[in-house]
C-alpha cells in the first residue's frame, strides 16, 4: 500500500501551475481591454471584453495591406495542417509498404537515401530550400508551403517500424487467399494500421498548423499568412506604439494554440501512444 | 536485481513480395519529394558555401574555403556558438531534470494522477512562436508578472534589452515548453518498468530513495539518452520561432542561437556564401548528434 | 477438388549456404493425413512452406493432383493453409475473414455465403459470424483459421502447428475435431508439429524430420515399435525409451555386465532400447537397478534409476514402497536394436519373437 504523501503533491502542483498558468493567463488577458492590461498586468480573472476582442480579431482586416483578417490565417493555418498530415499519411505509408514488402533491387540505397533526411532538419538548409523553391516558382503557392515539408522521413519511419511489427502470416494467410501488393495493401494492411494512422495524422496536423520559419519565407502575399505568421505581423505593428494591443495579441495566441491544446487534450491517450511507440 | 526479459527486436521481414517494378510505384513519390526538396537544397549549400555571391545578383565567385573562414575565425560567430552550446546545456539539463521529477512524482501518487498527467502533458503541442509570444508577455517590462516578481526582489528585469536577463527569459521559456516532451517520455518509461520488479524493489531497498537511485534511474537511462538527443537538437533548432519572436528584430544586443544567425545572414544579410557555409557546420553538428542518436536506439533495444 | 501429393527429390539451400531440406521424397494418396513431425529446426515448417509456395523451392518438385507448382503463386496452388498464429485479419469479421480469399477468387457471392454457412455449421460458429478475431477465445480462433480453410474447398490442407497456441485440454479436444473434419471432407492435408504425442493421434502416416532429411516413414504405431533409428526411437513415445550402451559376445545380449539372452548376431558394439512400460521387475536375477526418484503419475509412476551409470526408466503401476536396489528383466521381444555409429535399425539381429509383435499391436499410449 502507498501512503499519502503531500510533498509529491505539493511537487506536482507546482509543476501543473508553472506549465498552465501562463496559458491561463492569456487566455484570461485576451478577455480584458489593452488599457486595463497595460496598467494592472496580466489577469487570472475573466473580463468582459472577451467577445468584442476575438470578434475584432477574427474579422477586422489587418496587416500592412490590409487584407487578412483572423479567421483568413486561421483557415490558412488549418489548410497547412490538415494537407501536410494527409500529405505525409499517404506518402509515407506508400514508402514504408515499399521498403518493408518487397524484396527488390537497391531496396537498400533508396532506404538511406530516404532516411538521411532524418539527419538534417529544415532550419539547417532553409536558405538553399528558399532558393530551391523561388526557382521553381512556388512562393505564395499553397502546394509550395506543404510539400517541401513533407521531405522528412519521419512518418515514413514510423510506418516502417509499425510495418515490420505485423506478423508476417498475414502476408502469407493473403497471398494465400489470392491477394497481390495492391490488394494486400488496401485490403488489409491499410485497415490493420488506423489506429497508427490516426495518431500520425493528429502529430501531423499540430505539427503542420504549428509550421513558423517556412511559411514565413514561403508567404510574402499576406492571403496566405497562417495564424503563426499573424503573431509576428501583430509584434511587428508594435514597435512604437503606445498602448500594444494586448488582448488582441493574446486572443491570437488563443486562437493559434487551441487546436494544438485541444488535440492534445482530447486525444491524449492516442497522441501518447503515438509518439512514445513511434518515436523510439 | 534481475534482469527484466529481453524483447527480441522485430526481424526483418521474411515474408515479401518478389516484384520487379511494384515497389517502385510505392516510393516514387517519396523519393521525388526527398530528392527535389532535400538533396537538392542541400546540395546547393554545400555548393554556395564555396562562393561569394554578389548582393545585388551580379553572379557568384568561387572561394574556396573562405567563408568557412570567416565565420570560424570571427569574434561575433564564436560567441554565438559559444552562447548556443550555453543555451543548449542549461535547456536541457533543466527541462530534463524537472520533466524526470515531475514523471517520477505522477508515477508515486495514486490520487489525482489522470488529472496530474492531463494538465502536465497538455501545453505539449503549443508551437514555439506562440510560445514565444506568451513567454515575452510574461516577462514584459511593463506588464509581465515575472518582472514584476523580480522587481519584489529588487531585481530590475530587463528582457530585451540586458543581454543576460533576456537569456534567463530565453531559457525559462524554452524549457516551459520542453517539459511536457520529457514528462511523457519518462513517464512511459517509468510504466514500462514491469509492476513484479517494482515490487522487488520495494522489498529489497531500505528507502524510496534508494529504490530510485538502484532501480528506477538504470532503467531509465535509456529513455533518458535518447531524450538527451531529442532535447539538444530541439534546443538547437526548434526554439527559433521562441527566439525570433522573443528578440524581437533586434538581434543587436540580444542572445541569439547559430540556426538564427543563418537565418539573419541569409536574409537579412543577403550573405549567401556565409549563411551557406554556416548551414554546412550546422548541419555536420546535428547529423553527427543524430548518428549517436540512432546508434543509442540500437543499444536500446538490448535494454529490453 | 481432391488430389494426391507428390514431392519429388525436394532441397532448400538458403542464401547463405544453410540446408534446410535435403533430398525429401514423399508420396501422398489422395485424402491421406500426414503429419510431419520433428524437433525445432529440423526442417518441417521449411518444407510445408515450400509445398504452400512461401518459400522457394531450390530442388526438386512438388506435384499437386496432376500440376507440378514449383512455380506458381500460393493462391493457384489450390491449397488452404492454418497457421500457428492463426493470422487472422483482424479488422474483419468472422464471415469476411472467411469469404476475403473467395471474393478474391471471383466465387458468386452466393456461394460464398453458402461456402461459410456451411463451414460455420461444420465447426459451430454459426453465433460468431459477425465477431472480430479479438472478441473470441482461443478455440474460437482456431476454428475461424479452420473454417477460412474449409471454404476455399482447396485439394489439400497445410496445418503448421495450428494447436501449439492452445491449452493443454483445449489442444486434445481441436485435435479429435480437427481428425474428424478432416476424414468427414476426404481432403489431402499435411500437418506440422513438434509434438510426438499430437502427430500419434492424428496421422495416417508419419513423417519424422531430423536435420532436413528424413528419418522415417509409417503408420503410427509402425513408427513406435519399429522406430528405424535411435532419433525416432527417443523422439516418439513418452516417456522416451531407453537406449543404453549394450554388447553383442558369442551371439549373447550383454548389459551391464548381465546376459540377456540369444541373439542373432556376431560380436558387436550395439545400442539397446527398450521402452519404459517393456521393462518389468523380478525378484531376483536379471538387471540390478538403482532407484533414484519416483514420479506418481496417478494410474501409473514413472521409476527413475540406474543400471550401472546409465540413467534408465520404467513405467510401473502405482503401488506400494519400493526398495533402494531392484532387479529388472524385459522381454526379448520388446528389445530394439541399433547400431551404436549410425543409430540405425539391426533388424535381423532381433530374437524371433520381437517380430511378431507388431502385430499384436499394443496401445502405445498406455
Amino acid at each position: 500500500m502507498r501512503r499519502f504523501r503531500p510533498l509529491d503533491h505539493l511537487i506536482l502542483l507546482l509543476g501543473a501551475a508553472f506549465l498552465l498558468a501562463p496559458v491561463l493567463m492569456a487566455f484570461l488577458s485576451s478577455t480584458h481591454a489593452a488599457a486595463d492590461i497595460h496598467m494592472n498586468g496580466l489577469y487570472l480573472t475573466p473580463g468582459t471584453e472577451g467577445l468584442a476582442t476575438y470578434k475584432k480579431v477574427l474579422t477586422q482586416k489587418g496587416g500592412f495591406t490590409g487584407e487578412v483578417t483572423g479567421a483568413r490565417m486561421a483557415l490558412n493555418s488549418l489548410i497547412l495542417g490538415l494537407g501536410f498530415a494527409l500529405g505525409k499519411l499517404i506518402v509515407s505509408m506508400l514508402a514504408a509498404y515499399g521498403l518493408v514488402y518487397f524484396r527488390f533491387r537497391f531496396a537498400t540505397p533508396i532506404f538511406w537515401g530516404i532516411f538521411t533526411t532524418l539527419l538534417l532538419p529544415l532550419e539547417v538548409r532553409i536558405m538553399p530550400s528558399y532558393q530551391v523553391m523561388s526557382q521553381l516558382g512556388a512562393l505564395n503557392t499553397t502546394w509550395g508551403l506543404i510539400v517541401p515539408l513533407l521531405a522528412s522521413a519521419t512518418g515514413t519511419f514510423y510506418f516502417r517500424q509499425f510495418f515490420k511489427s505485423v506478423p508476417d502470416e498475414l502476408l502469407e494467410a493473403a497471398r494465400i487467399d489470392g491477394a497481390g501488393p495492391w490488394r494486400f495493401f488496401a485490403g488489409i494492411l491499410v485497415p490493420l494500421s488506423r489506429p497508427m494512422m490516426a495518431a500520425i495524422f493528429i502529430i501531423m496536423f499540430v505539427y503542420g498548423w504549428n509550421q513558423y520559419l517556412w511559411p514565413m519565407l514561403m508567404t510574402t502575399d499576406e492571403r496566405f499568412f497562417t495564424l503563426m505568421r499573424g503573431i509576428k505581423t501583430i509584434l511587428q505593428v508594435w514597435v512604437g506604439s503606445q498602448i500594444p494591443d494586448y488582448n488582441e495579441a493574446f486572443a491570437l495566441a488563443v486562437l493559434a494554440m487551441l487546436p494544438p491544446l485541444g488535440v492534445v487534450i482530447v486525444f491524449q491517450r492516442l497522441f501518447v501512444k503515438g509518439l512514445t511507440e513511434s518515436d523510439k | 536485481m534481475t534482469a527484466s526479459p529481453q524483447t527480441a527486436a522485430p526481424p526483418a521481414k521474411q515474408a515479401q513480395f518478389d516484384h520487379r517494378w511494384t515497389p517502385w510505384a510505392f516510393v516514387a513519390p517519396q523519393l521525388l519529394i526527398v530528392a527535389i526538396f532535400f538533396y537538392w537544397p542541400s546540395v546547393q549549400a554545400v555548393t554556395s558555401s564555396f562562393y561569394l555571391e554578389d548582393p545585388f545578383g551580379f553572379g557568384a565567385s568561387f572561394v574556396g574555403l573562405d567563408n568557412y573562414r570567416e565565420a570560424l575565425g570571427s569574434a561575433e560567430y564564436r560567441q554565438i556558438a559559444g552562447f548556443t552550446a550555453f543555451f543548449a546545456a542549461t535547456v536541457t539539463a533543466l527541462a530534463l531534470g524537472l520533466g524526470l521529477l515531475l514523471a517520477v512524482k505522477a508515477d508515486a501518487v495514486l490520487r489525482g494522477a489522470g488529472a496530474y498527467k492531463t494538465a502536465l502533458i497538455s501545453v505539449y503541442a503549443i508551437a514555439p512562436p506562440v510560445v514565444g509570444l506568451i513567454g515575452m508577455m510574461m516577462f514584459d517590462m511593463h506588464i509581465g508578472p515575472f518582472t514584476r516578481a523580480a522587481a519584489l526582489i529588487g531585481w530590475d528585469l530587463k528582457v530585451g534589452i540586458d543581454y543576460w536577463d533576456t537569456a534567463i527569459a530565453l531559457i525559462t521559456v524554452a524549457v516551459w515548453k520542453q517539459i511536457p516532451y520529457n514528462f511523457i517520455f519518462f513517464l512511459s518509461g517509468l510504466q514500462a518498468v514491469p509492476a513484479a520488479v517494482r515490487e522487488a524493489a520495494r522489498i529489497d531497498a531500505t528507502s524510496r530513495w534508494r529504490q530510485f537511485r538502484d532501480v528506477t534511474l538504470p532503467l531509465l537511462a535509456p529513455t533518458a539518452f535518447f531524450l538527451l538527443v531529442i532535447n539538444i537538437t530541439y534546443a538547437l533548432f526548434d526554439t527559433f520561432g521562441i527566439i525570433d519572436v522573443m528578440v524581437k528584430d533586434k538581434p543587436a544586443n540580444n542572445p541569439i542561437t547559430l540556426v538564427y544567425k543563418v537565418y539573419l545572414d541569409g536574409f537579412k544579410g543577403n550573405d549567401i556564401g556565409g549563411s551557406s557555409a554556416q548551414s554546412v557546420i550546422l548541419m555536420v553538428v546535428v547529423a553527427t548528434l543524430t548518428l549517436a542518436q540512432f546508434r543509442l536506439i540500437e543499444r536500446r533495444v538490448h535494454y529490453g | 477438388m481432391m488430389a494426391a501429393l507428390t514431392l519429388e527429390s525436394l532441397g532448400k539451400t538458403y542464401a547463405g549456404g544453410t540446408t534446410a531440406v535435403s533430398d525429401v521424397s514423399l508420396a501422398v494418396a489422395d485424402g491421406e493425413f500426414i503429419v510431419l513431425v520433428g524437433p525445432s529446426g529440423c526442417g518441417k515448417s521449411t518444407l510445408l512452406r515450400m509445398v504452400a509456395g512461401l518459400e522457394e523451392i531450390s530442388t526438386g518438385t512438388v506435384t499437386i493432383g496432376d500440376r507440378v507448382v514449383n512455380r506458381l503463386e500460393p493462391a493457384e496452388r489450390d491449397i488452404a493453409m492454418v497457421f500457428q498464429n492463426y493470422a487472422l485479419y483482424p479488422h474483419m469479421t468472422v464471415r469476411e475473414n472467411m469469404s476475403w480469399g473467395l471474393r478474391n477468387r471471383r466465387i458468386p457471392a452466393a456461394e460464398i455465403a453458402a461456402r461459410v454457412e456451411e463451414a460455420a455449421r461444420m465447426l459451430e460458429l454459426q453465433a460468431h459470424l459477425d465477431r472480430k478475431p479479438r472478441a473470441l477465445s482461443g478455440g474460437q480462433r482456431q476454428r475461424v483459421a479452420m473454417g477460412r480453410a474449409i471454404t476455399r474447398q482447396p485439394a489439400a490442407f497445410l496445418f503448421d502447428e495450428p494447436l501449439s497456441n492452445l491449452d493443454a485440454k483445449l489442444r486434445v479436444t481441436m485435435r479429435g475435431e480437427i481428425r474428424k473434419l478432416q476424414k468427414r471432407l476426404g481432403t489431402t492435408a499435411l500437418y506440422v508439429t513438434h509434438d510426438q504425442l499430437e502427430a500419434m493421434t492424428l496421422a495416417d502416416r508419419l513423417v519424422v524430420l531430423n536435420g532436413g532429411k528424413i528419418e522415417q516413414v509409417g503408420r503410427p504405431l509402425e513408427v513406435y515399435h519399429r522406430p528405424a533409428s535411435t532419433f525416432v526411437a527417443a523422439f516418439i513415445g513418452a516417456p522416451a525409451m531407453n537406449l543404453m550402451d549394450a554388447r553383442i559376445e558369442a551371439g549373447r545380449l550383454m548389459l551391464a555386465g548381465v546376459d540377456l539372452g540369444a541373439v542373432d548376431s556376431g560380436p558387436r558394439m550395439v545400442t539397446l532400447g527398450i521402452r519404459a512400460e517393456d521393462l518389468r521387475l523380478r525378484a531376483a536375477g536379471g538387471l540390478p537397478f538403482r532407484l533414484d526418484g519416483i514420479e506418481e503419475l496417478g494410474a501409473t509412476r514413472l521409476v527413475h534409476g540406474f543400471l550401472e551409470d546409465q540413467p534408465l526408466c520404467l513405467s510401473l503401476p502405482s503401488g506400494a514402497d519400493l526398495p533402494a536396489g531392484l532387479h529388472l528383466g524385459a522381454d526379448p521381444a520388446a528389445w530394439h536394436l541399433f547400431d551404436t555409429l549410425t543409430g540405425k535399425r539391426l533388424p535381423s539381429a532381433l530374437h524371433p519373437a520381437a517380430r511378431s509383435r507388431i502385430a499384436a499391436g499394443a496401445d502405445p499410449l498406455s
